[in-house]
């Protein structure tokens, strides 16, 4: 059913750190990884070893430039996928019912047998998360790894979307923002966590937190005195001789 | 966006059909029998042609009567009942005037009342939209009913409706050109918005792959939009210029058909725009518009 549910029982999603996103593409690999060979049509590519490569992505990261009054440039790099919004465009323009929020977690997903590839939900996403793949001709978008988290035959620490696993800096949390002593909630609230394109009124389920200011040195600890007055033994001779030969700076 | 031929056909061949079937309901021209017969074989395959190229589109055309079950949301979907039931209605009514030679007022206006429908709720499709702020607008729906009522007017040879008509739809063309200009800019959407980032000015280093994708081949095409004035000023003499003045001279049914020739390479020039000049707020990302 296409009508948004009023509440959902929960708010899976993940929380993403620009801070410490170090831009590698390893929740890139891992995402297209998993769901191809896992739940529904695989993220085909086509002419992958071509001149003009192109393919479906469930989760791609741009870099962006802030670059501040004075200091250097900051570079960002920004991993994006589905938000999971509360009030998804997505879901209610479509005409099947094939897309739907899901009352129990509040995952957006796509029935993908009951898609008919009209492409309009891609089209009312501000967020270009979902993205027709051209081999299946149905609408792909992120599961949140619905088929790892509630995964009994993966090991505990599995159970958590492809991306959060793969990630080596630990920029991507995932759990329940619904609840507020969750820790995803307790990061978000202690980062200041935003809403990516709040004037949209999607109201997003996943939360951005911003880059901290970096440190800057503003003074230098004082010169240490020499410890050593008097050198003695062959390196204090050397001082001395040289010290007598004519063309010193002393 | 981008402008897909099949979505400008649909658009542009079901919009006239449909605004030829609305003037036939209401009996204007009140015609029987065998020139009934003509006008409404024109319009249904205007109507049906349109919606047959929409199925184009589809990656899955074979699943399309799933469309029908999401009424209560999908503007989509809305508009496929009201094209069946505008087609249905009218194909009975149209039954009275070709083969009884009598005219069921009261089904006329039922079915030209859905037609009317069926061209509200293809507007609606694009002027729901948020994310592309060029068509979320209540001009959006006015200009497609608008050009609708002229073309159906014009076909119908209600000269003395499609005059004024043609004028409007021109008029409110240039109100959905300007204002569609600056819908970007007042939409409040921006690259800092989209990515939340501050603390100095911002630019889209580099995007997520080298190679293009799905999203900037659907939603960021730049490459008509170059030619976009010389476009307006063709689109708009073509659409309503010219078939005015052919109207407004002494009747011919060479003058007439050219009119109609005219107004629709017209649309269709406008409904290239419509979606070639659309910006999606996900250009953002990418740096592009």
């Amino acid at each position: 059913m296409t009508e948004l549910p009023d509440t959902t029982k929960r708010k899976l999603g993940l929380v993403i750190d620009l801070d410490t996103c170090v831009g590698c593409h390893a929740c890139v690999i891992s995402c297209k990884g998993w769901n191809t060979e896992n739940y529904g049509a695989p993220l085909s590519d086509q002419s992958p070893y071509g001149a003009d490569p192109s393919g479906t992505f469930l989760n791609r990261v741009h870099s962006y430039e802030v670059q501040p009054k004075e200091g250097a440039a900051q570079l960002i790099h920004f991993p994006k996928s589905c938000l999971h919004c509360e009030d998804a465009p997505c879901v209610t323009v479509c005409p099947t019912g094939a897309s739907y929020k899901r009352v129990e977690d509040g995952i957006v997903l796509v029935n993908e047998s009951d898609c008919i590839g009209c492409g309009l939900c891609a089209w009312a996403c501000p967020y270009g998360a979902r993205e027709m793949d051209a081999a299946a001709g149905v609408m792909k978008k992120c599961t949140l790894c619905v088929d790892r988290i509630y995964n009994d035959t993966l090991p505990e620490e599995d159970r958590v979307p492809a991306c959060v696993r793969s990630c080596p800096a630990g920029a991507r949390h995932f759990g329940d923002l619904g609840d507020p002593d969750s820790a995803v909630s307790k990061l978000v609230v202690e980062r200041g966590g935003i809403d990516l394109m709040p004037e949209q009124g999607t109201k997003p389920v996943n939360k951005y937190l911003p880059p901290r200011p970096k440190d800057r040195i503003t003074e230098t600890a004082p010169r240490l005195t020499p410890v050593a007055q008097d050198i003695g033994g062959f390196l204090g001779w050397l001082d001395r001789t040289l010290e007598r030969l004519p063309g010193g700076d002393s | 966006m981008h402008p897909a031929k099949s979505v400008i056909a649909f658009t542009t061949l079901s919009g006239l059909g449909f605004g030829l079937l609305i003037w036939l309901g209401l009996g204007a021209p009140a015609v029987t029998g065998r020139s009934a017969f003509a006008f409404f074989t024109i319009a249904y395959l205007l109507a049906t042609g349109g919606l047959i190229a929409s199925a184009f589109h589809l990656g899955h055309p074979e699943r399309g009567l799933k469309a029908f079950t999401q009424w209560r949301t999908s503007w989509l979907s809305r508009e496929g009942w009201a094209a069946l039931l505008a087609l249905g209605v009218m194909a009975a009514y149209g039954a009275g005037l070709v083969f009884l030679d009598t005219r069921w007022a009261l089904l006329g206006w039922l079915g030209a009342g859905l037609s009317l429908g069926t061209v509200v709720t293809t507007a609606m499709i694009y002027t729901q939209l948020k994310s592309v702020p060029r068509w979320h607008m209540a001009l959006t729906p006015a200009l497609f009913l608008c050009l609708s009522l002229a073309g159906g007017a014009l076909l119908a040879g209600q000269t003395r409706w499609a005059v004024p008509l043609l004028i409007l739809a021109g008029g409110l063309q240039i109100a959905h050109w300007r204002r569609g200009d600056g819908a970007l800019a007042r939409s409040g959407t921006t690259l800092a918005t989209a990515t939340g980032l501050t603390g100095g000015s911002l630019r889209a280093f580099e995007p997520p792959h080298t190679g293009p994708n799905y999203l900037l081949r659907e939603m960021v095409h730049v490459v008509g939009r170059r030619h976009a004035t010389k476009l307006r000023v063709i689109a708009l003499a073509l659409m309503s210029v010219v078939p005015v003045v052919l109207l407004l001279a002494p009747f011919s049914h060479a003058l007439a058909a050219l009119a109609v020739l005219s107004h629709l390479t017209g649309v269709l020039t406008a409904r290239w725009l419509f979606f070639a000049e659309a910006e999606h707020v996900v250009g953002f990302y990418y740096g592009a518009r």
